[in-house]
């Protein structure tokens, strides 16, 4: 109809690119047009009731106060953790959907999925899951707790941090978009060419442009906790006095800094092929797809690290305080958390031992992927000896820290395995490799995530979580990844391989319906942890806390549950390494008078209109709006550069408000609570 | 660390917080700094991508045959050049003279300004000549490189700008003594990119 | 040789799992056993130190519980310099130990290196000379030319048990990963570029083979069967090709690239000699210019890729198929 109006068809393609009603998928009809109705519907429905509540409520001034355009380092760390959360619940829903498609796809059977939902299906998987999954919690958990725990007020650049949420956010939001607009990459995780080069459609633009965003907001914070680390320790906090958490937060967001360029300069380039039809990864015309592939991977590898390292980090707050003694050796932990930071930027090569690179560059990548496990094999000596002549107190942060110990060490076990040069040209690309990294990344930062989750709650939110719905969500995530990835590791073993929506072979079926069920208890663990924080809210009075509840050994536990905004009325001296420890041991009592007035850093709504232009921006690119993506960019600069013109970014909080705020917190240091 | 042991048992008094509130420590420096190293990673790719692409012609032109070397010498003066002035207006602004820095910034800009100027000018007659960046992956990566480091220059004179516009109204308060330097970082920052790209994409682009 | 009998320890929990096929753990070519044999070993060396590690965890997190009060508690202990040297000391012993085997192994099944035996102890005889075999992915599905027989055939791969087979892949347009679990470990077939596989098969039988990366909507059907065959019967397999076959030249090609899925076998009794060559350098339709023309010319050079995939790797030239390959083989 379009084409007989071609006048018409002029100003809609001015005004709305290449996008039209073909566009929207959930109009289509078929099984997956209505599967997707249905899903808008219940996303509108939801969400016209949330933003219906807020409104009855009378909550849009509080929550843009208090939440949009905080600059507050705990409140953004919140912000991130739930960010996390609903994007768990959306990269689960496509692993269901994976696994069940996989259990039934076999000889005459199709399954309900076809190849072109499936393929998008496992690549939204994959990036949601290291994007906007496990980075959102790494750096929420970082935001909220590593100021805290070094004794500043807030990160070196707080509006920084504002931003880079929000750019993060539409990132992720711009990938939910895709599911209802147009399509998605089918290019898997990492947009390997040439099929991300070839693919048509928004798709692959829309992976682009979501990363970039995230990509972007991830290298800012890592600018901003590298500053924060380095200039604003408590007096007496040496490098080597920084609890072990913060030293592997300096870590991540250093390897942050020299690897997400890279990630940057990658999706450039490859959006520059698509977009202006430059050759660096086309085939012909000089291009060569290899260099993306180890372009790609010179950030993706160090990426698992800066996954990981954080995790380390909570594990060595946790073993320490449940067992009641300081971390075993701690500087050998810190050189080994050095050494891991290293070493993982000179092993990128193993992705690809396959690719027909010589003995020697293949022996030189693989001897550097083993070194690795020398450090991580050293930390989990050292929690092991911290334990020893422990008293080992089995909360549910300790069960899930004993869980990641056993599954990660197994996970680190098949990844030497796949380490092994002539072992990988076996199992590349088998479900054997599938097993592995979901072993080594459910087992070492999704199982972090939660104790440290269960461990920090009660200092963010002044109440603990429930106890028996913690213990239900470690035994089916613990339980229900063993059933859905142990299957994987024998399938791979029997030469299955990744990214398959249909099956020949009868015999594979029974494999395939373990690992479903596997999800399915996951799926129940996860739906635990929901009821969890419910039951935990609802019985918030009955489980209050203190400043201290589990008799903690940093600093973050020498202030009230929920912390002030100001974090310590008085900056901390620090004299030794278990810093808080070392302050009970000498009697410290709190100090009730005196009170200075504190600066403090004021909001911003900048963060929230830059990232919201960017957004608009990045969806012009994706659907060849060129007006709504320049007018972005040139509102972008204007906002920045009128930000810069107010000079005044921060005010001071007077005494007699902290002296209020300190007599309301939340304080009693209860040895009561360490024992519950 | 076995001392907490000793200390318990002999107590001694220790001070476990500081009684009088200090001014936060300003990180912007060093964090601005920290950025220029990531932004190094991103010319480090770029040049990555030129080392493997750089002979990659595709039946198209050479490096020899579409670099014009006597029009890049006048380039890389001009650039060079700019970076000197920016040093001269630091100098004044630390003997706190507005004025001369003002005039010292706007030499700086405009020879930058002539700078991109001259880059828009070599890509408009490359392109002209057929040799634009979708010809071969060898200019790909040439017009990539060389147009990521002119939109950072482009960029660095925007905010040279606005720094200006800030000094006028509000004089050299500290943020602005502090977001000049940090200007100042950029614009050298960008200069020594710029020999990298002449030496190693230009010059050793046309021997080999 | 030791490794079979550990083979067998290690086999024995996992037939308990229903005896399914672990073709990775028992495969049916010297090639994949070596890879599979390495395999095992330094699971093995691993397992040293990961089985006690995780024994300890559990006695140690059980023995020093909180409500147990007869065990030790030292609230401040917290280093100790002769375990901090074992801490460090075991698992690089371990590491030297694994890498030492990864090293060897690694140069021992490089699939670039020609094959000097065809089982153990079973040297290659001086006189045989190994199949040749060009195999280009396609979307998606396998071509493999039979240059020493003027054979091709869609989907379908055979070789006579016991004679070396020499691979050179390449690909059409997408990035597939040409993998027959049972014969050998995999190798990318990529655009431009070719890469070289060896491989043996030593019993006879019907083997599956698939593209192991993905590359697209069609890559799940990208599936052939690999007959291994006795001489006689590999003969005869030649023989039935040729008979059924048609010509594979340049248009029949160009059908035969158009993406389809699924697609059936398929024979040619007879293909363009440069067929290939040209597949591997760009230039099959007319009037493209083959990279090694572009080289030639002396406007490609390609030397920075060469030096970063190693020259041994890259060794292209000498063994390439015809004069006018070297400058694609490279990539």
């Amino acid at each position: 109809m379009l084409e007989a109006m071609p006048h018409r068809a002029a100003i809609w393609n001015f005004l709305f690119g290449r996008l039209t009603i073909d566009s929207l998928p959930f109009l289509d009809n078929n099984a997956e047009g209505r599967i997707l109705l249905v899903t808008l519907v219940v996303v509108v429905v939801i969400g016209v009731a949330i933003l219906a509540a807020v409104t009855k409520y009378r909550k849009w001034g509080y929550l843009w106060r208090d939440w949009f355009t905080t600059v507050d380092h705990k409140k953004l760390g919140i912000m991130y953790m739930i960010l996390g959360t609903v994007m768990l619940l959306r990269g689960f829903s496509d692993a269901i959907m994976m696994r069940a498609q996989q259990a039934v796809a076999f000889g005459p059977e199709m399954g309900y999925l076809p190849p072109q939902h499936y393929d998008q299906i496992f690549t939204a998987h994959g990036s949601i899951m290291i994007f906007f999954v496990a980075m959102a919690y790494i750096v929420g958990l970082m935001n909220y707790v590593m100021p805290l725990q070094i004794g500043s007020r807030d990160v070196a650049f707080p509006f920084l941090n504002n931003l880079s949420f929000w750019f993060t956010f539409w990132g992720a939001i711009l990938f939910m978009v895709s599911l209802f607009v147009g399509d998605f990459s089918i290019a898997g995780w990492l947009g390997y060419p040439p099929v991300s080069e070839v693919q048509q459609g928004p798709g692959v633009d829309y992976y682009i442009w979501g990363l970039q965003l995230s990509g972007v907001g991830t290298l800012l914070t890592g600018v901003n906790f590298v500053t924060t680390i380095l200039k604003t320790r408590a007096p007496g906090m040496t490098l080597m006095k920084m609890p072990v958490f913060s030293w592997t937060a300096l870590c991540t967001s250093g390897l942050i800094i020299a690897t997400f360029p890279v990630l940057t300069a990658t999706l450039f380039l490859l959006a520059l092929d698509r977009y202006v039809g430059t050759h660096f990864f086309t085939t012909g015309s000089g291009g060569n797809l290899m260099m993306y592939i180890n372009l790609i991977w010179i950030w993706g590898h160090p990426e698992v690290y800066i996954l990981i390292l954080p995790l380390f980090g909570v594990y060595s707050e946790i073993v320490p305080t449940f067992s009641g003694k300081p971390l075993f050796a701690y500087s050998s932990m810190v050189y080994a958390t050095i050494a891991i930071m290293i070493l993982s930027y000179l092993v990128w090569l193993h992705h690809f031992f396959t690719m027909g690179s010589g003995a020697d560059v293949n022996s030189f990548f693989s001897l550097t992927t083993m070194m690795i496990s020398i450090p991580t094999g050293v930390k989990i000596f050292n929690w092991l000896f911290t334990m020893y002549r422990g008293r080992v107190r089995y909360t549910v942060p300790m069960l899930w820290t004993l869980g990641a110990l056993f599954t990660f060490t197994i996970g680190g076990m098949t990844g030497v395995m796949l380490s092994v040069t002539p072992a990988d040209f076996l199992l590349h690309n088998s479900l054997f490799l599938i097993a592995h990294f979901h072993n080594v990344i459910i087992g070492g930062v999704v199982f972090g995530v939660f104790a440290a989750v269960n461990y920090w709650f009660p200092k963010a939110f002044g109440f603990k979580l429930d106890e028996f719905w913690g213990k239900a969500t470690f035994w089916f995530w613990l339980v229900g990844f063993w059933v859905a990835f142990t299957p994987l590791y024998i399938l791979g073993l029997m030469g299955v391989t990744r990214r398959l929506s249909h099956f020949e072979d009868p015999s594979l079926q029974p494999y395939f319906i373990v690992a479903a069920f596997g999800s399915f208890l996951i799926a129940l663990g996860i739906l635990s942890f929901i009821i969890q924080i419910y039951v935990s809210i609802l019985r918030r009075r009955q489980y209050a806390v203190g400043g201290d509840p589990w008799d903690g050994r940093t600093l973050e536990w020498s202030t009230t549950s929920p912390p002030p905004e100001y974090n310590f009325a008085f900056i901390p001296i620090v004299h030794e390494r278990d810093a808080w420890t070392d302050m009970k041991a000498h009697g410290y009592e709190r100090p009730q008078a005196g009170f200075n007035a504190i600066h403090m850093p004021k909001n911003t709504a900048t963060g929230v209109v830059i990232g919201a232009l960017s957004f608009a921006c990045c969806f012009g690119l994706v659907w060849y709006i060129w007006w709504l993506a320049a007018l972005s960019l040139v509102g972008i600069i204007a906002v920045a550069i009128a930000h810069t013109f107010n000079y005044h970014q921060d005010h001071h909080i007077p005494a007699d408000e902290v002296h209020r705020s300190e007599q309301a917190g939340n304080w009693q240091t209860d040895a009561e609570g360490a024992s519950a | 660390m076995n001392t907490t042991a000793v200390d318990t048992a002999h107590p001694a008094p220790r001070e476990f917080f500081v009684r009088v509130e200090e001014p936060p420590r300003n990180g912007t420096l060093l964090g601005f700094w920290i950025y220029l190293m990531s932004d190094c990673f991103i010319f480090a790719s770029l040049f990555a991508c030129n080392a493997v692409l750089g002979t990659e012609y595709a039946g198209g032109p050479t490096a020899a045959e579409v670099f014009d070397l006597p029009g890049l010498a006048v380039n890389t003066a001009l650039l060079l050049v700019s970076s000197v002035v920016f040093g001269f207006a630091m100098l004044e602004m630390a003997r706190r003279r507005k004025g001369a820095m003002l005039g010292w910034l706007a030499v700086a800009g405009l020879l930058a300004a002539a700078f991109v100027g001259l880059e828009i000018r070599e890509f408009l007659i490359m392109t002209a000549e057929g040799a634009g960046p979708g010809r071969s992956a060898f200019l790909s990566s040439f017009f990539t490189l060389v147009a990521t480091h002119g939109l950072h220059v482009t960029l660095g004179i925007l905010w040279l700008i606005v720094l200006m516009v800030q000094s006028i109204r509000f004089g050299l308060n500290e943020a602005n003594v502090r977001r000049l330097r940090c200007l100042s970082m950029f614009w050298h920052f960008l200069d020594l990119v710029w020999v990298g790209v002449f030496s190693y994409v230009y010059l050793i682009g046309v021997l080999r | 040789m030791p490794a079979k009998r550990l083979r067998g320890l290690l086999l024995l929990p996992l037939l308990l799992l229903g005896g399914c096929n672990l073709v990775l753990l028992a495969p049916s070519g010297d090639m994949a056993r070596q890879q599979s044999d390495i395999m095992i070993i330094t699971t093995i060396i691993i397992a040293l130190i990961i089985v006690p590690v995780l024994v300890a965890i559990a006695i140690i997190a059980w023995r020093y519980r909180a409500s147990n009060k007869h065990a030790r508690y030292d609230p401040h202990w917290d280093h100790s310099p002769q375990l901090e040297l074992v801490v460090w000391a075991v698992p690089l012993v371990i590491i030297i130990a694994v890498g030492a085997v990864s090293w060897i192994g690694t140069h021992q099944t490089d699939p670039y290196r020609a094959i000097d035996r065809i089982a153990p102890g079973q040297p290659v005889a001086a006189d045989v000379k190994p199949l040749e075999v060009n195999v280009v992915s396609l979307q998606w599905k396998w071509l493999f030319f039979y240059p020493q027989y003027g054979i091709a055939t869609v989907n379908e791969l055979a070789a006579p048990v016991d004679r070396p087979i020499r691979f050179q892949l390449t690909s059409d347009t997408m990035m597939d990963s040409f993998f027959i679990p049972a014969l050998v470990g995999q190798v990318y077939a990529m655009p431009g570029m070719q890469t070289i596989l060896h491989g043996v098969i030593n019993k006879p039988g019907e083997y599956k083979g698939f593209s192991a990366n993905y590359s697209g909507l069609g890559f799940t059907d990208m599936r052939f069967t690999f007959h291994g065959l006795d001489t006689q019967d590999f003969d005869a397999w030649v023989a039935k090709v040729r008979a059924a076959g048609g010509d594979l030249d340049t248009a029949t090609y160009d059908q035969l690239r158009k993406p389809t899925r699924d697609a059936p076998v398929h024979y040619y009794a007879r293909f363009e000699p440069d067929l290939y060559t040209r597949i591997l350098n760009l230039c099959v339709d007319p009037g493209q210019i083959c990279l090694s023309e572009m080289m030639a010319a002396g406007t490609h050079g390609g030397g920075a890729m060469r030096d970063m995939h190693g020259h041994d790797a890259m060794s292209m030239p000498m063994d390439a198929p015809t004069p006018t390959a070297p400058a694609a083989a490279t990539h």
